[in-house]
């Protein structure tokens, strides 16, 4: 409201270092702390854990046998690299504890986080060769749909409609996208991937803008819904018929030039179409959201549909809109699991992605390159548990494939509480 | 552009909102529209504004008749609402707020932001209202908000402004300032319709006074002759005592003390800071501020909603500033929260049991984990009678009550217990007079009885009325504190848009 920048004066209460630290609260200090002994535990784990069962050298391969330009792949001593990673974790820890790195923690917390995830990949690749490459190329694949799902609930919610129905979406549009795709073509597929998450889209518009329904309960129906009627179908159509089931594929497409510089290129030039419609589809979103017209009065209406509605802006008008172009962009990226990547579909073969991209968008802040920076790190988590399956590590493969899940409650729980989501977030909008 | 209204009638379920209603407003004039909550100001504005169809009756501008089918049409037709609460969006900037719906834009619906800018620039330079156009709504004061809710009509051409209780959220200096705004809209020939229940401000601005009751014009006034008693007469329709008879306040022993109190949000940021006072038996303490400046906290903090992060708060001696809301509750304190839909009743139930809901437990109304329908029924029976609840049916629900009779019932049961401390937060916001009266007596009654209160308001009018002392809270601190014989509302206005002792 209507307050001034707040004069925060210091509260003395806080004497370690023998210098009087400022700003800081007892919340803020029992905070700092927190943190600090997690990283100190992070480096607890990888000094005494990881780096006594690590001998050898880590190999890391940064180039793919067929690229232009080699790189020479990245060997590290296993166990002095993790000595050498637990001291900076334990740096970081140390500081946080005792000074705080106070406005920066979360970065500092991020950075510490990533320092532990390579030490994890230094241990788990000792005495052996990794193709980083081929990992960070997955992560990208692997974020396109995380991504996309994310963009459909930006579009959907930056209205004022919740969809919590993305994973239908996702589900459904990798359905027709195969069997469209399988009679008619890996276009025709994606086409029609792309329809049937606008028509699941315009019965949540339906429901959620004429009749009110609460909109948590739509999306639960639209998942369910097409979980079931794929099951069936799959059951049905596709296993007696398999030439439904067997779309071409979209091969990666690699652009001249760009696609030739090391690491960016395979990740970023040599993707396939849905990878590339992704990052169109995110920048014109941001574009369209934050300098046209329509953005404004989308955000509008998902902000305060009342004022938008006193000036004459139609609100049913516009949520119907955004919410079926957020399906569309659902639909889209179910198309990634069958014609991006099998060619078949296999009954609930999303497993949670679009619930995932919820997260993404969550993370994200409800912006659209927020939530593919978020999608990444999902992305590579999933990622990573795929390649730790294939060479060989002492951590199961169970608690592997938990990995993707596991990071989305810790990110989450992390920053759920400061995103702040648009006003009228689910509300339905009532004339009075 | 002259505007007149000729036998609006608009009927809702079981209402008559609108029951024939004739008024005329002229350019370069002001006239005020009072009347009580539910006297149909703003169902007459919303016909106006063409959200309500009249089932009745015609608008006219200039002599020509109307059709308003929607907003847009009364947009078109030059008439600018200035809601009470502001239609504005907080995220979004002030050129943004006044563009929105009429964006100038470039090829492929591309915001001309640069246009958009000088738009805003050049209507607040025409009509003296000074604003940034890149500044972001939500960090604005509400005073400069309602300049950017000016100026959005402005820009649309309006020539019949209307202000929808304009002042109810402004600051002495801000409605000042308000003022100054209506008069030079009006020397460039505006239409102006003030609605109000604020007698003072319409005796003061207003070239001609209308007043509405029950959906009716009861009649009209000249500002320059009327007084407000005679208003409040007209409104309410018998006579009303404004003055709050207060006698000598007699000492106790102190019952609330709060030291250092000091209350973050999450990231540390004080609510509240440092806060020191007490509350002694048989006083009152007003704590007057503008919204927002940590007088939700400062309740909240009292009893027991939120957890303070430094400080203490005693109760008859006791420290209670750990213990839960219900702990608090069974030592002794009365609480009448500041929005009483949301924390003060639950709308489904019925009155009855809404007057049970803090004791629901306790016999007689609870024996062996069993309601006792019998005893509550008969308690709610005498509560509702005592306390003047209308309609006196204990089975209605409490969202089935107008706005005065739930807080009255809200009172009767924080008041029918005989506790040591109250503490009222906004005790009379948008309730009409006659039960304003009623409540300002019953906290009166329990002032004489010894108790102690504190009060919380930010109507400045109240906080006088009331006050044995009154603490002024700007941006969580306590920035002054006066006895209401030793200053006037001006200081006092002034402590709470920032100025220190």
């Amino acid at each position: 409201m209507s307050t001034p920048p707040i004069d925060r004066q210091p509260i003395e209460s806080y004497e370690v270092t023998g210098k009087r630290t400022k700003e800081l609260t007892r919340r803020q200090i029992k905070k700092a702390r927190i943190t600090g002994i997690v990283m100190f535990a992070l480096a607890a784990i990888v000094m005494f854990l990881l780096a006594p069962a690590a001998a050898g050298t880590s190999t890391f391969g940064l180039s793919f046998a067929d690229e232009t330009i080699q790189l020479p792949p990245l060997s590290v001593p296993s166990q002095g690299s993790l000595w050498v990673l637990a001291m900076v974790l334990g740096f970081l820890g140390a500081t946080q504890f005792f000074r705080g790195f106070q406005s920066r923690t979360t970065v500092i917390l991020g950075i510490a986080f990533a320092v532990f995830v390579f030490s994890i990949m230094v241990w788990a690749t000792a005495g052996q060769e990794f193709s980083l490459i081929s990992m960070l190329v997955s992560t990208i694949a692997r974020a396109t749909p995380i991504a996309l799902g994310a963009l459909s609930g930006i579009l959907c919610e930056r209205s004022g409609v919740v969809n919590i129905g993305i994973e239908g979406m996702l589900l459904g549009g990798a359905f027709t996208g195969v069997v469209m795709g399988s009679l008619l073509g890996g276009w025709v597929g994606l086409l029609a991937a792309t329809l049937t998450g606008g028509v699941l889209a315009l019965l949540l518009a339906v429901l959620a803008v004429n009749f009110r329904v609460d909109q948590i309960i739509i999306g639960v129906v639209i998942n369910i819904l097409v979980l079931g009627l794929t099951s069936f179908l799959t059951a049905q159509l596709l296993v007696k018929n398999p030439d439904l089931n067997n779309a071409p594929i979209f091969q990666a497409l690699k652009i001249p030039v760009l696609g030739d510089i090391p690491i960016i290129g395979p990740m970023f030039f040599d993707q396939t179409i849905i990878v590339y419609g992704m990052f169109i589809l995110i920048a014109s979103v941001t574009f369209m959201l934050f300098r046209t017209r329509w953005g404004l009065r989308t955000r509008s209406v998902g902000e305060n549909p009342k004022a938008a509605d006193s000036l004459g802006i139609k609100v049913a008008k516009v949520r119907y809109l955004a919410v079926v172009y957020g399906g569309m962009v659902g639909g889209f990226a179910g198309a990634w699991f069958t014609l991006g990547t099998v060619g078949r579909f296999d009954e609930g073969m999303t497993g949670g992605r679009g619930f995932i991209g919820l997260a993404a968008m969550i993370v994200g802040g409800w912006n659209p390159i927020g939530a593919f920076f978020a999608a990444l790190i999902f992305g590579f988590s999933d990622s990573m548990q795929q390649k730790f399956a294939v060479i060989e590590t002492p951590i199961p493969g169970e608690f592997l494939a938990m990995a993707p899940y596991l990071v989305t409650i810790i990110i989450v729980a992390g920053l759920v509480g400061r995103a702040r989501p648009p006003a009228a977030d689910g509300q339905p909008y009532e004339k009075e | 552009m002259e505007l007149e209204l000729r036998g609006i009638t608009k009927r809702f379920p079981g209402v008559l909102a609108n029951d024939n209603v004739n008024l005329t407003a002229r350019s370069g004039m002001v006239l005020a529209l009072i009347g009580e909550n539910g006297a149909g100001k703003s169902t007459l504005m919303n016909v106006l504004s063409g959200l309500y169809q009249p089932d009745e009756g015609e608008i006219l501008i200039d002599g020509v008749v109307q059709k308003f089918p929607g907003p847009g049409a009364a947009i078109a037709a030059g008439i600018g609402m200035v809601h009470q609460h502001f239609m504005l969006i907080p995220v979004f900037s002030v050129f943004e707020n006044v563009v929105l719906g009429v964006e100038p834009t470039r090829t492929g619906g591309l915001l001309d932001r640069k246009k958009a800018r000088i738009e805003v620039k050049e209507i607040s330079e025409k009509y003296g209202l000074a604003v940034d156009p890149d500044a972001l709504v939500e960090s604005l004061p509400v005073g400069i908000q309602q300049r950017v809710e000016i100026i959005k009509v402005l820009l649309r051409g309006a020539q019949i402004l209307v202000f929808d209780e304009p002042t109810a959220v402004l600051t002495p200096q801000e409605v000042e300032e308000f003022f100054g705004i209506v008069a030079e809209l009006k020397a460039r020939g505006a239409t102006i319709i003030f609605i109000t229940h604020k007698l003072k401000e319409a005796l003061a601005i207003a070239d001609d006074i209308t007043v509405l009751r029950d959906g009716k014009v009861v009649g009209n006034a000249d500002p320059k002759t009327a007084t407000p008693e005679a208003l409040a007469e007209m409104m309410v329709g018998r006579p009303i005592d404004l003055v709050v008879d207060k006698t000598e306040a007699v000492l106790g022993a102190p019952v609330l003390e709060l030291k250092g109190v000091t209350v973050t949000d999450d990231f540390g940021r004080p609510y509240l800071h440092e806060v020191s006072f007490q509350v002694s038996a048989g006083e009152i303490v007003g704590i007057a501020g503008i919204q927002g400046n940590g007088q939700t906290e400062l309740v909240e903090v009292i009893t027991g909603m939120m957890s303070l992060a430094e400080g203490t708060i005693s109760f008859e001696g006791a420290d209670i500033s750990h213990l839960s809301p219900r702990k608090r509750h069974a030592a002794g304190m009365a609480h009448v929260p500041e929005d009483r839909n949301e924390s003060g009743m639950v709308g489904s139930f019925t009155v009855a049991e809404n007057l049970i809901l803090d004791s629901y437990y306790t016999e007689p109304f609870s024996k062996g984990g069993r309601l006792q329908r019998a005893d509550i029924a008969a308690s709610a029976i005498g509560l509702v009678e005592a306390y003047d609840v209308r309609p006196p049916h204990i089975e209605n629900t409490g969202s089935a009550l107008s706005g005065g009779n739930a807080q009255k019932m809200i009172v009767a049961r924080e008041f029918s217990r005989d506790v040591p401390l109250l503490v009222c937060s906004q005790p009379t916001r948008g309730i009409d007079v006659g039960s304003i009266e009623y409540i300002h007596e019953q906290i009166m009654r329990k002032r004489q009885e010894g108790k102690a209160i504190l009060i919380v308001s930010t109507e400045l009018d109240e906080i006088f009325a009331l006050s044995d002392r009154i603490l002024v809270l700007f941006d969580g601190k306590v920035v002054a504190e006066r006895k209401p014989a030793e200053t006037t509302p001006a200081e006092i206005g002034l402590f709470m848009a920032g100025k220190t002792t």
